[in-house]
């Protein structure tokens, strides 16, 4: 019985779901597949092969600044939303104060509020503050705004957690300071790796908030949103092509760290918003 | 077990930051959206004549009509892409099923610019579509109305959103006991009765949450307009930017974006106290 429901056939839905898997991959090939035509981004069929948009990129000095822009902010964004996520979770886990439920909804605005707002509401602040736009209100936004993500994953992680351990630890005479070096942050260690990952993802690609912080000095995506108006080449589809490969790398990574941190797939995060 | 300490040192330097840099700079944005532009200078005087302007200029409210329907369309398009491939993969896909689920939610995460950029060249006049059509010789010219659409916006923000809606309706379908649907049978419900009857009303939670996600999302877009929108594909969050930009009036832009805020804010409640009444007791 048991077995006749959980692998029913139904030639319909697989074909509709194989639709649905086309619809998602197709841009994607297309964009690969024209990152080696000769002749330019449209045309049909492509034609001469070609890997010279790609020699073009790396001989492209102003993409190659703006690629590590983007590695400088999303390694600095990665410290800063992981040590206060860090906090966060801990703290939503085992503090209670006043406001907590608030505090919660509150770090995860960024995650559900449409970037533009959040992006907006930092670049107010900045001026308000009177801080010029750089690098440096790009990298504290994006470390500012994924803290979201950092405190939904390592509270995950967190709840995983055999207490046990921490508390054997206490009452060996070990002080909390000892405690939290070997015990805690130890176990916590492939949840801190996975959100890490996401996190330098997210942030290498971010867009709708860097968009209102950027300074003179753009990030890879502000780059190629600028080319984007002066007209399109293959160059854009050769650099998507390897954002797209590194991205997806680091996301299977991270599924797979994460996978075995939780023993579960990645569902948590989007069941409690 | 946790001294007080140990509580405070965690719990103090997040509320700081959060304060700081999350909840001072909406109330900024609050505040802004209370005052005046006077020949080209913000002043700091309070008054509601932004969100009075709102009201009354039509203009507004015939782009964030737009808007609504174009996140409307995004939203549906995407439960009925997303719904069957979650059905699909719960209760059809077998031995696969663990590789597809990750088949679906590695692009969740993978680059929006990216997949927005794929679509442009897509369906621009000289884009691929066109030469495909052409190369059938379906068409002599190319086709214009593709590119610069609320069609192409409602096209790729359904691709980005697709996985979205997907994921808690998986999680929804995969969390459904199935000795349930196994009695629905024995007591001689047919496929479509059970699913009408019992799995549909027991994924509703999931449903809900990605209907609230993909809807919420696109209607904060401002960057899928930009890409392929055109100016017939313009929405609400594009006049908040232009509003920030070359037009500016920083007050004006925060009045909307409060709206943007309250109406986002408002939906997310209302799909939680939906999901909850749904919920499986």
């Amino acid at each position: 019985m048991k077995a006749q429901l959980t692998t029913r056939r139904s030639p319909i839905l697989a074909i509709y779901a194989a639709l649905v898997f086309a619809f998602i991959y197709f841009p994607i090939v297309v964009l690969v597949v024209y990152s080696f035509n000769r002749d330019g981004v449209g045309g049909f069929p492509p034609r001469h092969l070609t890997l010279s948009w790609y020699t073009q990129l790396f001989a492209d000095s102003s993409v190659w600044d703006s690629v590590l822009n983007s590695l400088l902010v999303a390694t600095g964004g990665v410290a800063l939303s992981l040590m206060l996520g860090l906090l966060a979770a801990l703290a939503l886990d085992r503090a209670s104060f006043p406001g907590k439920v608030l505090f919660r909804r509150l770090v995860l605005l960024p995650l559900i509020l449409p970037g533009i707002i959040t992006g907006l509401s930092l670049l107010m602040f900045a001026v308000f503050a009177g801080v010029q736009l750089s690098l440096l209100t790009v990298f504290l936004g994006h470390g500012t705004a994924l803290i979201s993500v950092a405190t939904t994953e390592l509270f995950a992680g967190l709840q995983k957690l055999d207490r046990a351990q921490e508390e054997a630890s206490l009452d060996l005479g070990a002080t909390p300071w000892q405690t939290f070096w070997r015990i805690t942050l130890p176990n916590l260690k492939l949840s801190l790796i996975a959100a890490g990952l996401l996190i330098f993802t997210l942030s290498m690609d971010e867009i709708a908030v860097t968009f209102f912080l950027i300074g003179r000095d753009n990030t890879l995506p502000l780059e190629i949103w600028g080319r984007l108006r002066r007209g399109i080449t293959p160059e854009i589809n050769a650099v998507s092509t390897l954002i797209f490969a590194v991205s997806v790398a680091l996301i299977v990574i991270w599924y797979h760290l994460r996978s075995r941190s939780l023993d579960a797939p990645a569902r948590e995060l989007f069941e409690q918003p | 077990m946790y001294s007080r300490t140990y509580k405070s040192l965690v719990s103090i330097p997040p509320l700081f930051w959060v304060g700081a840099f999350l909840l001072l700079p909406y109330a900024l944005m609050f505040a802004h959206s209370l005052w005046t532009v006077r020949e080209g200078v913000i002043v700091h005087q309070w008054n509601w004549e932004n969100y009075k302007t709102l009201f009354t200029n039509p203009l507004y409210a015939e782009v964030l009509f737009r808007t609504m329907r174009i996140a409307a369309s995004v939203t549906l398009c995407s439960l009925l892409l997303g719904y069957p491939l979650a059905y699909y993969l719960a209760f059809h896909a077998g031995a696969r099923k663990e590789l597809l689920y990750q088949l679906v939610i590695v692009p969740l995460w993978v680059s929006y610019l990216v997949r927005g950029y794929a679509w442009k060249t897509i369906l621009g006049s000289d884009g691929v579509l066109n030469a495909f059509l052409q190369y059938l010789h379906l068409t002599h010219e190319p086709v214009g109305f593709f590119l610069y659409s609320p069609f192409a916006v409602v096209l790729m923000l359904t691709h980005i959103y697709t996985p979205f809606v997907f994921l808690p309706i998986y999680a929804a379908l995969e969390h459904i006991p199935r000795p349930l649907l196994e009695a629905s049978q024995d007591l001689g419900a047919g496929s479509l009765q059970t699913f009408w009857r019992v799995i549909l009303p027991l994924s509703m939670p999931g449903l809900l949450a990605g209907a609230t996600f993909a809807f919420v999302l696109s209607l904060g877009d401002f960057l899928a307009p930009l890409l392929v929108g055109g100016p017939s594909g313009t929405m609400i969050a594009n006049v908040v930017q232009s509003l920030f930009g070359a037009a500016f009036d920083w007050p004006l832009g925060a009045a909307i974006s409060m709206g943007i805020l309250v109406i986002t804010i408002s939906l997310l409640f209302l799909g939680e106290f939906l999901e909850k009444r749904w919920a499986f007791k």
